[in-house]
């Protein structure tokens, strides 16, 4: 007895010639797909496209008087404005290289996390990891003032050194500079940095690892040669999942950052807030928008995500 | 020899981070039941005192109100249009498929300040007035990936030939998604709902922006920390939120896990 023939899923499910023969139900499908298309097309429309176009529009308008509404000549003037301004793009690269040196902080200190969680925790490792995970799962806001508390002039720190009599100053440098925000957000960052590399590791065929070792590699060799390389996508991801929203961060400089720890993401939320100069803001979220566009771009040239999180 | 220290090395570095990880956690813990308003050592006495202060304590509990509101609102939207594109995605094939499937991910790498403000561009041209409903929108933008990648996952795993079997049998498409489909992906719409909710219910950078004159609990919170005094209630009622939330993580995390 022969298993009964079903056509294959795609015929039917994609429109195939199946369907073509059974009127009724290919207008089912038809309406239905209108009506589960629509909402989310109308919606990411709205509220992501048009948002993103108007703010494009914004940044060639002139000067913030009149009506938000009247139209304007379009100009550079807002371009040419932060072109001018060094301070910017110098915010902009210390903003980038904050987090080039944040995203390879997380990584190197979230590597022995995945590897230990990976090859020598055994059978508590998903206990291990939902233990590290926890602390992500806190509120962000609550981590980061956590800090704050902590590292204030009369903060746990400082208090603390002072009542053991090591110091008689509270320490005013722990807090407001651009150290406490590159420590702030590497702290914040590394349990998510462990995912990926964790999930690279995981897929390392333990085999290799024998073949290794009875060809006489010894461990050393056997970590360079054979886990590092084959982990290097998931080093990678880790990487650009940190170094993406760490690029936009304006929230944890407002916290701990004070004006010294200021990134460009805070020149972008003053013009919208405090300086009310909304062109000047587009045009520089305009350059923010496209620098990080550029950079997933390269993380998605260089990264294989589907085979990693397969 | 060498393998030996290592078998050390790693788990005590493992538990080292683990303590330097819940150290902060453990210290607002303190704090909350720490009876200045001050933490600062040594600790003079320890008290629930925050806590009982805290149910006295209309605008905070009205910040809290609000952001409950606004994660209801955005997680059952954002839900609702993950399940959708995850449809989409999966189960059809039309032009700007790939279009589509890419604008609801790309709020994953949109900086927030950028989507913050270009929003309350949006909000103010219509002379839309900030509101929670504002921040709600704000937020099912950006749980939209979230949820998406949590249902397309799940639905991914299933062979589309069950919903032809169920159309064989004489289904229309649309009783075919509802009895098949749908039952199929809801503990993934479970899971992704409850992920929703905790990226609205702590989110702080759009809501900055957004809210307004209602404001959600951690734009609350950020309002009040120039306040010292009032300090331990806030904490009093972030440390009862974040148990909270932690226990809807693990509620979602028991769903994902429930493979058919």
């Amino acid at each position: 007895m022969t298993a009964p023939t079903l056509p294959s899923p795609k015929s039917e499910v994609f429109g195939g010639g199946v369907l073509k023969g059974r009127r009724g139900r290919g207008l089912d499908r038809r309406a239905t797909f209108w009506f589960i298309y629509l909402p989310p097309l109308f919606w990411l429309i709205a509220f992501l496209v048009l948002p993103v176009l108007l703010m494009a529009a914004f940044s060639f308008r002139p000067d913030m008087h009149g009506d938000l509404f009247k139209s304007w000549t379009p100009t550079l003037s807002q371009y040419a404005s932060v072109a001018g301004t060094s301070s910017y793009w110098r915010l902009l690269g210390i903003s980038t290289l904050t987090a080039l040196g944040i995203g390879s902080s997380s990584v190197l200190l979230a590597y022995p996390l995945a590897y230990f969680l990976a090859f020598r925790a055994g059978t508590r490792a998903g206990l291990y990891l939902i233990l590290l995970l926890i602390p992500f799962w806190t509120s962000y806001l609550l981590r980061v003032m956590a800090w704050k508390i902590l590292l204030g002039t009369e903060g746990v720190i400082n208090s603390f050194l002072i009542y053991t009599g090591i110091i008689h100053e509270p320490l005013t440098a722990l807090l407001y500079n651009r150290t406490a925000v590159i420590l702030t957000l590497i702290y914040v960052w590394i349990p998510f940095a462990t995912l990926p590399i964790l999930a690279a590791l995981q897929r390392i065929d333990l085999i290799l690892f024998e073949a290794a070792a009875d060809l006489g590699a010894r461990p050393y060799h056997q970590f360079t040669r054979i886990t590092l390389p084959l982990s290097a996508p998931g080093i990678l991801a880790a990487f650009f999942m940190v170094f993406i929203p760490t690029v936009g961060e304006y929230v944890t400089p407002l916290l701990v950052g004070g004006s010294r720890g200021f990134l460009y993401g805070n020149i972008i939320q003053d013009f919208f807030t405090k300086a009310a100069n909304w062109p000047l803001g587009s045009a520089l979220s305009m350059i923010m928008l496209a620098a990080t566009l550029i950079l997933v771009v390269l993380a998605t040239r260089i990264i294989n995500w589907r085979q990693l999180f397969e | 020899m060498n393998a030996r220290r290592n078998s050390i090395l790693l788990p005590a570095y493992y538990f080292s981070l683990i303590v330097l990880l819940y150290l902060p956690i453990a210290l607002l813990f303190l704090f909350s039941v720490n009876s200045s308003a001050f933490l600062s050592f040594p600790i003079k006495q320890l008290t629930f005192d925050w806590y009982q202060k805290l149910f006295a304590a209309d605008a905070v509990l009205r910040s809290a109100r609000n952001s409950l509101v606004v994660a209801l609102g955005s997680s059952a939207a954002a839900t609702i249009l993950g399940t959708m594109v995850s449809i989409l995605m999966l189960r059809y094939k039309f032009r700007g498929q790939n279009i589509l499937v890419a604008l609801a991910v790309l709020p994953l790498i949109v900086p927030y300040v950028v989507l913050g403000v270009a929003l309350l561009l949006l909000f103010s041209v219509l002379h839309i007035d900030r509101s929670l409903l504002t921040v709600g929108v704000a937020h099912t933008v950006v749980a939209l990936p979230y949820t998406l990648l949590i249902i397309a996952s799940r639905l991914a795993g299933f062979d589309a030939s069950i919903e032809e079997a169920a159309m064989d049998l004489g289904a229309d498409y649309p009783t075919t998604l509802r009895r098949v489909v749908l039952p199929l992906i809801f503990p993934a719409m479970v899971s992704a709902w409850l992920t929703a909710f905790t990226v609205s219910f702590d989110e702080f950078a759009l809501a900055l922006f957004l809210a307004g004159t209602q404001p959600t609990f951690p734009v609350y919170l950020f309002s009040q920390l120039r306040f010292a005094n009032r300090l331990p209630i806030m904490i009093a009622l972030a440390v009862l939120l974040m148990i909270g939330t932690l226990m809807l993580v693990f509620i979602a995390e028991r769903f994902r896990r429930r493979e058919a």
